[in-house]
């Protein structure tokens, strides 16, 4: 009963489970503002129908998921507060400021330009129109910026200074925090894999549409379209994941050790990357593995005869720095999920060079493996992209802000093991049941396919929208 | 100029942008199923807000964030201290959220329904709620040295406060009418103003005596004067609903929250959050703010940002200010509409 109530697992859970389930919605909509943005120029400069048909047809999908992203990222913000209210006291002063900015400079922008592009198709001239639907892409990935700023901090904590008199930490070069090595990095991998994700979605459903022989004006550009954003923007991902890694290992070792259950420091080719490992669990013992010699050096430093340090000796370090306790992320989950991170990205960059070949000069494949594997694309591209969150956050555990504060003394002291277990449990029933009602609307939207252009108004020329949508 | 104080002010704006704007959404939620006969009302009664519903919640957003940044004790001690009525809060803005997207998802009518009452719901319960929150900041909660809060959930359910949550439901309920007033036409528009009176007359009798305990009670001489003036904009604000002038309707019942937010704010300076229980305990604008840094940092971000956001955000109502009419939603005439009214396309 006593482990039922505790207020700092449940908190913990909360946390993770409502973040993972807000970041199903974050790609899609950043990935997809992007999208359609491109669809409405094209559109614009060409003027031709199909053009508008995507746009129309993915800009409904857009805004099903774009409505779950506002309302729990409002639950994101406050829970900071409402249950781990020592952090906010510690941080705030460093944290809150990307935070607002992130409101005043970006989520402002997004949400009224957002109205302005669903609902002023007729009032507004075409291209201040096609105005609005870039400013919601520029706004949400400068929100994506300063959220990532601020968690960059927890990683790699910089620009502060400790008040010892208040018992937190002090902003002291706001640039500084802004421009922070890891956020530098961080950035630009999780926004190209956001465009994976939604590339994922437009494969996903040109393919399924095309396998069906059906909407192939609109389906072919899409999957092309599809196709060629997986490839580029994950080269692109893999280039900023690389750089990423870099700037792990110089601030948490641990991270990457954990990455590869690395418990002995090791040099050159003994610094292996293990694709793949039989054996316990904890990693401690093994069994069968299949093992790239020099990768994991290279990764960590660039270079084929680094090293890399392991669990233990850093465990060591780390007992002399911060005194007694257990430095050591959850080793399984930081090896596998860095894994499936990495496997999962790398094999949609690959079916997606695949489909570029099969569909080269308007061929389109028969075989029905072809199609299986490309509708696949959408759920495992955003699988893949939750894994590198999950292996992130959990990579830092225990520290709350590395090297300043654990995660047990985050905790809010004033909230009853109770409370938690009640919001624990009414936002497991509401997510998990709009999260059904949610996806089968997306479906449905998907399957119908895009719908016929109306004809033109006659007197003007302009294509007629109906701008009462709700 | 002190910067916490000012950022005392700022965040005082932000929480009247927020009520302003969310309040009528909320009021517009609560009015729709007295306003509306069929579906083709209802879809007028949402289609008034569609486009600003997402843009006025983020004021909350900005809010709460500024308040992190600004006051980081004063967000710990009321966010974690206020859980469950928070929690409560969260979950409808969610669910009234997604129903604005979903329920126009499917043609049936049950279907629609059950996010109609997830609308309705939705804008009742926060708008009461956040009463009852801001009651308690000023009547002020027991807090222990650490600044967290001690008392349990059923404290925060004072008459006080309950009555400070009836007189934020009533007086959104009656500005999201006075909205509604302004935004349709027809039987819809009749209605609405009719259903604004009566919310009206109920929202002087509650929120007078509200405010009226809360100057006794908590109240400074600014305070004092503030409530005064948020009375006689509320009682004039009906007496323009009553001669028809809905506009002025709506915005003097715009002023009158804003100047009741100001009466709970100037009864709450230099606290920010009180300790009833001992005044040393209190969080103040003082002993509750960041470090001069940060808020030398937000301040020259506000004041680059705020005019830019009021004008684009300003913009976009002229952007849509027409009326919403049931012709807009399925081409059906409403015999009450005169047909001077333009249509658009």
């Amino acid at each position: 009963m006593n482990e039922l109530l505790d207020p700092l697992l449940l908190s913990r859970w909360q946390f993770g489970l409502t973040t993972i389930y807000h970041f199903l919605f974050v790609p899609l909509t950043i990935g997809m503002a992007l999208t359609i943005a491109i669809f409405q120029t094209a559109w614009f400069r060409t003027g031709k129908a199909h053009y508008l048909q995507l746009t129309h047809f993915f800009g409904k999908i857009f805004l099903i998921n774009f409505a779950m992203g506002v309302v729990t990222g409002i639950v994101q913000e406050f829970q900071f507060g409402m249950n781990w209210s020592d952090y906010s006291r510690f941080v705030g002063d460093v944290f809150g400021a990307p935070l607002a900015f992130e409101g005043l400079l970006a989520f402002f922008l997004e949400a009224t330009f957002i109205g302005l592009w669903i609902f002023g198709w007729d009032k507004l001239p075409a291209k201040l129109h096609l105005a609005t639907i870039w400013i919601v892409a520029v706004a949400s990935t400068l929100s994506a910026y300063f959220i990532i700023a601020a968690n960059a901090f927890m990683q790699n904590p910089v620009a502060f200074r400790i008040n010892e008199e208040k018992g937190r930490a002090e902003l002291t070069s706001i640039w500084e925090l802004l421009t922070n090595p890891v956020a530098l990095a961080a950035f630009p991998h999780t926004i190209f894999a956001c465009f994976m994700v939604s590339a994922g979605l437009i494969i996903t459903v040109a393919a399924w549409h095309l396998s069906r022989n059906q909407n192939l004006e609109t389906m072919r550009p899409a999957l092309k379209f599809g196709l060629w954003s997986m490839v580029v923007s994950g080269a692109l991902t893999t280039l900023a994941g690389d750089q990423l890694s870099l700037a792990m290992v110089a601030s948490q070792p641990m991270k990457m050790a954990a990455a590869e259950a690395l418990y002995e420091t090791s040099t050159g080719a003994a610094a292996s990357f293990s694709v793949f490992t039989l054996g316990t669990p904890d990693g401690v013992h093994e069994l069968f593995s299949i093992r790239i010699p020099y990768l994991l050096s290279f990764l960590s430093t660039h270079t084929f005869d680094g090293t890399v340090e392991g669990i233990n000796n850093l465990q060591e370090q780390y007992q002399t720095l911060y005194g007694p306790g257990d430095y050591t992320p959850i080793i399984w989950v930081t090896y596998w999920s860095f894994r499936w991170m990495i496997g999962l990205g790398i094999l949609h960059i690959f079916v997606a060079m695949v489909g570029l070949w099969l569909t080269r000069k308007g061929r389109m494949p028969t075989n029905r493996w072809v199609w299986r594997a490309a509708i696949w694309s959408f759920p495992l591209s955003l699988g893949a992209m939750i894994l590198g969150w999950v292996f992130t956050e959990m990579g830092r555990q225990p520290w709350l802000v590395f090297g300043l504060l654990q995660t047990e003394d985050g905790v809010s002291p004033g909230v009853t093991g109770l409370e938690v277990l009640i919001s624990l449990t009414l936002f497991t029933l509401v997510y998990g049941s709009l999260a059904v009602v949610e996806f089968r609307l997306i479906k449905k939207a998907a399957m119908e396919g895009p719908a016929v252009p109306a004809e033109p108004d006659e007197e003007t020329g302009k294509p007629l929208v109906h701008t009462t949508v709700y | 100029m002190d910067l916490a104080v000012l950022w005392f002010g700022i965040i005082a704006f932000f929480f009247i942008g927020y009520f302003v704007l969310d309040g009528f959404d909320f009021g517009v939620g609560m009015s729709m199923p007295f306003v509306s006969k069929d579906d083709t009302d209802r879809r007028v009664v949402i289609n008034t807000i569609g486009p600003v519903w997402d843009l006025n919640e983020t004021w909350l957003i900005v809010a709460g964030a500024s308040l992190f940044a600004a006051f980081p004790e004063w967000y710990a001690t009321l966010f974690s201290g206020f859980y469950l009525p928070l929690l409560v809060i969260l979950l409808a803005l969610i669910l009234r959220g997604v129903s604005f997207e979903y329920r126009h998802q499917r043609p049936e009518l049950a279907w629609k329904r059950r996010f109609d009452r997830m609308i309705i719901w939705g804008s009742a319960v926060p708008a009461f709620l956040w009463g009852v929150a801001f009651a308690n900041i000023v009547r002020g909660v027991s807090l222990n040295s650490d600044h967290d809060y001690i008392g349990s959930v059923f404290d925060l359910l004072n008459p006080y406060a309950l009555l400070g949550g009836f007189t934020t439901l009533l007086l959104f309920f009656t500005h999201g009418a006075f909205f509604l007033a302004l935004k349709t036409d027809g039987q819809i528009r009749d209605r609405s103003r009719a259903l604004a009176t009566r919310a009206g007359l109920l929202s002087i009798v509650v929120a007078a005596a509200f405010l009226a305990w809360t100057v006794l009670d908590f109240g400074t001489l600014p305070a004092m004067v503030l409530a005064l003036a948020a009375a006689v904009t509320l009682v004039a604000s009906v007496l323009a609903n009553v001669r028809g002038r809905e506009g002025l309707a709506f915005g003097l019942m715009a002023s009158t929250i804003a100047l009741a937010v100001l009466t709970l704010f100037a009864s709450l300076f230099p606290n920010v959050m009180p300790a009833s229980n001992d005044p040393a305990n209190s969080l103040t604008v003082a002993n509750a703010s960041s470090s001069p840094y940060t808020l030398q940092v937000m301040s020259w971000t506000a004041l680059v940002a705020l005019p830019l956001i009021l004008v684009y955000q300003g913009w976009t109502y002229w952007v849509f200010r027409k009326r919403v009419t049931r012709s807009h939603i399925d081409g059906s005439a409403d015999p009450g509409v005169e047909r001077t009214v333009e249509v658009a396309h």
